[in-house]
């Protein structure tokens, strides 16, 4: 097996008496998609930040690219190519679309102390983000203030932004919520191509899109992984159908 | 022409008018209101980078304000008693020289404005509003207790600095040269505001989260903002200072701060002209109200109270609608 992209190495993390995450070890193979689901309240959200840079374990540790990040900052962490999407969208909304975009090229280029050339009009940038934007079909929109945009259009210009980062690995926290049908069908065939730029691990809630996605399954219950296998494996593992999937699923 | 860059020259116009007119009509009273506008105004447009464009709420600008003063009050006071500031290490006279006066008011404010920022941005909300507050007390009470430089009292400057080729006592070449800084003030405002830095500042003020998920600490982009905010109303203060040819502690209290946000407040929070029109119409008031009525600051409050609850973009946002997207 080639080194993973991202390990994670048994972080655990309490907050008082409760066990967000506990002994959890993840990892992140080079040109798949690793997908993380568990029920509402089984620490997904902790783990991310944990992984992304904002929360640190109280034990354990990240690897990325091989380097032990665990104690390197968010910046630090995006700065070495590691791209997150968030669960709620957490993007400039009186800015434009185009403005949101073109923040990540700014933020990908590293040079954000410039202060008399108009952003607007540095084509450098402008090709990243119109790339990006028009990879999400979000191009026609780019004039759009992102206040205006329905919420599976925000969800797509947070993947956009993830783009013009051109990064080593994904972190997309339910990156499928609030699409509707045929949008979700979009993203899906999108992340099923993006795996081979970078790999993705996915926190997701919608079932369909894992089970067509995932090369890898990790179950999170209770701060714990109590399984890690292939669709198949977790489709027949009996903790996870008693834990979460239903009996009868 | 979009209504707001309408507005914009019509303010300009009517701030270049009023000096004219009084030039003609041979009333230079209004010269030095339509200065001391001009002074305010720029003030403004250095707190406005803070607040409009990087979310920071200072209610410490007086800070800087005041020693854009006393940067002219201790180098003109130094000039007219011929006695050097400083022999050793080495040798740092006073100075009446405008534009030296301008540098060392700028980098002054600049280097507060470095330190107060530095600690004043570990924090933010209620906690940044209050420590910017405490900084510029202290300097208040400092400036005070400092009987150097006049104390409580102030220093008085009998004549007014010079400015190569020009003669600063005449009104209106003083009031030419605050117009044309605020000018470059408000290009440079203009210019960062759709620069990179002001992409990435206002960002920063929109979501924090996202700025740092794209590689970008917002701890930088707002210190950076805030000197930068700092040295701006620090120039205004060494041009307030000359106005008077008097600079006195109450320069750096809070009532002065207070002021300035009044100034953006009332004129358009994160609009580009909105100091102009704001502290135009404080002047204005002021003269009028101020006529009729020594409390004319509650009426100030009513107005700024109705402001607040039913015209939040201030005039400029009332008359130009939406602010403009910037594409």
């Amino acid at each position: 097996m080639t080194d993973p992209v991202l390990s994670v190495r048994g972080i655990s993390k309490s907050f008082g008496a409760l066990k967000a995450s506990d002994d959890v070890n993840l990892d992140l193979q080079p040109g798949e998609i690793h997908a993380l689901i568990g029920p509402n309240g089984a620490g997904k959200s902790t783990l991310i930040k944990q992984i992304a840079g904002g929360l640190r374990p109280d034990s354990g540790q990240v690897h990325f690219l091989g380097k032990d990040v665990t104690l390197l900052s968010t910046v630090a962490r995006a700065r070495m190519g590691l791209a997150r999407t968030f669960q709620i969208s957490s993007l400039a909304m009186e800015d434009t679309v185009l403005q949101n975009a073109l923040l990540g090229a700014l933020g990908a280029q590293g040079k954000p102390f410039r202060f008399f050339h108009p952003v607007l009009k540095d084509s450098a940038l402008r090709d990243i983000a119109e790339t990006a934007l028009s990879r999400v079909n979000l191009l026609d929109h780019a004039t759009m203030r992102t206040s205006e945009l329905s919420h599976g259009q925000r969800r797509q210009l947070e993947v956009a932004v993830a783009l013009t980062l051109n990064p080593k690995a994904f972190i997309m926290d339910e990156p499928m919520a609030g699409l509707g049908t045929s949008g979700s069908q979009n993203l899906t065939t999108f992340l099923d191509e993006l795996r081979h730029e970078a790999p993705i691990l996915l926190v997701e809630h919608d079932m369909d899109a894992v089970f067509a996605l995932a090369d890898r399954i990790s179950v999170l219950v209770y701060g714990k992984i109590i399984a890690t296998g292939s669709v198949d494996e977790i489709r027949a593992h009996p903790e996870v159908r008693r834990a979460y999937l239903g009996e009868d699923a | 022409m979009k209504r707001e860059t309408m507005i914009n020259a019509l303010l300009a116009l009517g701030l270049l008018a009023v000096p004219l007119w009084a030039l003609i009509a041979d009333e230079p009273f209004y010269i030095t209101l339509a200065t001391r506008v001009a002074i305010f105004a720029l003030a403004g447009v250095g707190l406005n980078i803070a607040i409009g464009l990087g979310g920071l709420v200072s209610f410490g600008h007086a800070a800087f304000f005041g020693l854009g003063g006393y940067a002219m009050g201790v180098l003109a006071s130094h000039a007219q008693s011929y006695t050097p500031m400083m022999e050793w290490p080495f040798l740092i006279e006073g100075s009446n020289s405008m534009p030296v006066i301008w540098i060392t008011a700028v980098i002054a404010s600049g280097l507060a404005a470095l330190v107060i920022g530095a600690l004043s941005l570990r924090t933010a909300g209620v906690y940044f509003i209050m420590i910017t507050l405490a900084f510029g007390q202290m300097l208040y009470y400092f400036t005070i207790s400092w009987p150097a430089y006049g104390g409580e009292d102030g220093l008085s400057i009998y004549i007014r600095n010079g400015f190569p080729g020009l003669n600063t006592l005449d009104p209106i070449q003083f009031f030419a040269i605050t117009f044309v800084i605020l000018g470059l003030a408000l290009v440079f405002s203009t210019l960062l505001a759709k620069s990179p830095f002001g992409l990435a500042l206002n960002a920063a003020r929109q979501s924090s989260e996202r700025v740092e998920t794209i590689g970008i600490t917002p701890y930088r982009l707002r210190l950076t903002a805030f000197v930068i905010s700092g040295m701006i109303t620090g120039l205004a203060g060494a041009l307030f200072a000359d106005l008077n040819r008097f600079v006195s502690p109450t320069m750096f209290s809070w009532q002065t701060s207070g002021e300035i946000m009044v100034f953006i407040i009332l004129g358009g929070t994160a609009r580009l002209f909105g100091p102009v029109a704001g502290a135009a119409l404080f002047i204005a008031l002021e003269q009028v109200l101020g006529g009729l009525s020594d409390y004319w600051h509650i009426y100030l409050g009513l107005l700024l109270l109705c402001v607040v609850l039913f015209a939040r973009g201030g005039i400029i946002g009332t008359l130009a609608g939406e602010e403009a997207r910037h594409d």
